[in-house]
């Protein structure tokens, strides 16, 4: 079966239609990208999946596991393995790292009926991750993502994902922002939580990444609908040709009568 | 018939000078300067009257109903009607370290325990330390209320029968926190303790003092405190003021302080209780180079009323003075927020902040918010912002998509907000302790499970 199969989706935000007909099918065990300009459509298709409110499905369907994904509620559907590294990460005041990933955690186990675990297992569990990552420990201690860099920030969504073992992450641009170094650490740590029983879809504007995060698929994501789909040597050709040889026709087709 | 000046219309203050008489009957135990002193504030408490919406330091509260309750100053110490536990199931009880009690306005020796104190250290009543420490008290006590148009401050000149006299020593560090706590115990309407503390923490000293406010009854009480707080040069001074009176009692504070050069200071203000609450405070830097931190919370719920009227006055040149206030509040609760920031001439490079941030639980709840600043120096840094709404909906996505549900999604949210207050508390002890006051508060509240 399936991971995830995407048909025909048609979806929008705020009455205005950005999604028009996009179909995707993840298998387990496999990596796709999906790359595509500014604004083609690439956050809201993150944000439909982990069920965002306000984004409304006008056709098409969903399917995760076999069953109707948008039925679920967004922690229901991260208590079944979706995780989404955010594109902008939000900063939470107040409320520490620990006990914010302790609760996740434990939030899972208990959907999965497996025992809670306590602080002390906890710090056992995260103190490898932290090292994956190449973060600094007393993060754990200041409040989620407050006052991180832009680099930490997209660091401590990949510890995140390490911490709850997703079986389908969805990464939003998760490589912008990042120097060489970081990069390379955060597509470590993403490489190295790849299993033949989960799957990942990479989010991405620049073929830089997939350097890194060796993709199965690229798919093209323009003004909705995916426009080309094929190997990682696709990600190559847009390198080098960038998007305008295979989003032209379609463009032309936008112009208004 | 005769006219005299008696028969001019009844002020609502006249109750209020009337029991004057009694003030003066007592001045024989007293220092004789003391008198000259209550004089001048009821003087002025009779020329101010009760600041009515038309005052602008009062544009937000209305303290009518302390001016329309009966006027019983609770003038000598009475006999405690307090169950012999009750200073035990205090939260803050279960801190170490030299406390005082004061019950209805009156110290309570049975209660307190002010043994051990780091050598020249003294904690005291101020009725005692009048007489025994009185140089000391009488070079202090009313110098540092600035603040001349504040008629409660003046009304607590002209009453104030008794409170706490600290002082810490030049270079003396004091590990254990110091406490104040007022107990309210009277359940008549209108019964008033007007409570003075006078602080001094000399110079490179180090303390921790905590005023506690809370109830035994449930009672239309006032509690009208005026402290004076003198951190000087290196003194580094955390002062920490809670309160959780009655929801039917007033609570009118002021403190005024004063900060010497390099001195670092953190005042919290943590306000919980009473009907209406009013916390005015003035700080005066006036050393070079010093810092100090000006942070509260406020959880207003019912008809309470909270007020903060803040004045930061930069004197001296390179300070830094940061202000956070969070406030969370619900049913037809109302917060006030008055930021003013002075910055003398010649107070360059001054580092002026202020944050003022309300989570509305309810669509009733309201919140007046003002920034004042005003700078007279032009090479400085003032910054202020402030936020009133509802719990932030990104926020509570981000918690939902990590698998948290909705509820204690919006929980945490809310235990957030108040723990970026109190994470700023720097004895660790205290800040344990009101975490978990403050916690339990906020879980009480059954908006919360209620909301999804
Ligand atoms: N809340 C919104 N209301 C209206 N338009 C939106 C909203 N969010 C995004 N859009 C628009 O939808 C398009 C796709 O946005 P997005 O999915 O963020 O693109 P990408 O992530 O590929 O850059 C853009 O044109 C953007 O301006
Ligand atoms: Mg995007």
């Amino acid at each position: 079966m399936s991971l995830l199969e995407i048909k025909n989706l048609h979806a929008g935000v705020d009455g205005k239609q950005i999604i028009k007909g996009l179909t995707l099918t993840i298998n387990p065990g496999e990596v796709h990208a999906v790359m595509g300009p500014n604004g083609s459509g690439k956050s809201t298709l993150a944000a439909v999946l982990a069920g965002r409110e306000g984004y409304h499905v006008t056709q098409g369907e969903v399917l995760y596991k076999g069953v109707d994904l948008l039925d679920f509620a967004p922690e229901e559907r991260a208590r079944e393995g979706l995780f989404l590294a955010f594109q902008y990460p939000v900063e939470i005041p107040g409320v520490n790292t620990t006990y914010f990933l302790k609760a996740a955690l434990n939030e899972l186990r208990k959907h999965r009926g497996l025992p809670e675990v306590d602080a002390i297992e906890f710090l056992d569990i995260i103190k490898d991750k932290i090292q994956l990552l190449e973060l600094r420990e007393d993060l754990l201690k200041r409040s989620v993502n407050e006052g991180f860099s832009g680099g930490e920030k997209k660091r401590a969504e990949i510890l995140q994902m390490a911490v709850l073992e997703p079986t389908l992450a969805v990464l939003d641009e998760t490589d912008s922002g990042l120097d060489i170094d970081a990069l390379r650490i955060v597509a470590n740590g993403v490489n190295h939580l790849k299993r033949a029983d989960n799957a990942q879809l990479v989010i991405t504007h620049y073929q830089r990444l997939l350097n890194h995060i060796v993709p199965d698929y690229v798919h093209v994501l323009f003004d909705g609908r995916i426009v080309k789909s094929g190997g990682k040597e696709l990600a190559f050709e847009l390198e080098a040709k960038g998007y305008d040889w295979l989003i032209k026709g379609h463009k032309d087709q936008l112009q208004p009568a | 018939m005769i006219q005299t000046a008696q028969q001019r219309p009844a002020a609502a203050s006249d109750p209020f000078v009337a029991a004057f008489a009694r003030v003066e009957q007592a001045r024989a135990g007293q220092p004789s300067w003391l008198f000259p002193l209550r004089k001048a504030g009821l003087a002025r408490f009779a020329e101010l009257g009760f600041p009515t919406l038309q005052h602008e330091d009062w544009r937000f509260t209305n303290v009518a109903p302390i001016a329309q309750l009966p006027f019983r100053p609770l003038l000598a110490s009475s006999v405690t009607q307090l169950p012999s536990n009750f200073i035990a199931t205090l939260p803050m009880a279960s801190l170490a370290g030299p406390r005082a009690v004061f019950v209805d306005g009156h110290f309570a020796p049975a209660l307190s325990n002010l043994g051990n104190l780091p050598k020249g250290v003294k904690v005291a009543s101020l009725a005692a330390a009048l007489v025994d420490d009185a140089a000391l008290v009488q070079k202090h006590l009313g110098q540092h209320v600035r603040d001349d148009a504040n008629a409660f401050a003046a009304l607590n000149a002209a009453y104030f029968q008794d409170g706490a006299f600290i002082f810490v020593p030049a270079g003396v560090v004091v590990p254990e926190p110091i406490q104040l706590i007022h107990v309210a115990s009277s359940r008549e309407a209108g019964a008033t303790a007007n409570l003075r503390h006078l602080i001094i923490a000399e110079a490179a000293s180090q303390s921790t003092i905590i005023e506690s406010y809370v109830a035994a009854v449930d009672a239309p009480y006032f509690t009208n405190v005026v402290t004076e707080l003198v951190a000087a040069d290196s003194a580094r001074v955390e002062h920490c003021k809670f309160q959780d009176e009655s929801t039917a009692a007033f609570h009118i504070a002021a403190l005024h302080a004063t900060f010497g050069r390099a001195s670092n200071v953190w005042h919290h203000s943590f306000a919980l209780g009473a009907r209406i609450a009013r916390n005015s405070i003035r700080t005066r830097l006036e050393g070079e180079g010093l810092e100090c931190i000006l942070n509260g919370l406020y959880l207003p719920k019912g008809n309470q009323i909270v007020d903060h009227h803040m004045l930061v006055e930069h004197a001296e040149p390179r300070c830094a003075s940061h202000e956070y206030f969070n406030g969370i509040l619900d049913d037809h609760a109302k917060g006030v927020f008055h930021g003013r920031i002075l910055v003398q001439r010649g107070a360059q490079k001054t580092d002026a902040k202020q944050t003022n941030k309300n989570l509305l639980l309810s669509d009733t709840a309201t919140v007046d918010t003002k920034p004042q600043l005003e700078i007279y120096a032009d090479d400085v840094k003032c910054t202020h912002g402030a936020t009133i709404g509802q719990m932030n909906d990104e926020s509570v996505f981000y918690l939902r998509s990590r698998g948290i549900g909705t509820e204690l999604a919006r929980r945490m949210l809310m235990h957030g907000f108040a723990g970026e207050i109190i994470d700023r508390v720097q004895h660790m002890a205290l800040r344990e302790v009101m975490d978990k006051i403050i916690w339990e508060r906020l879980e009480m509240n059954p908006q919360i499970a209620e909301r999804k």
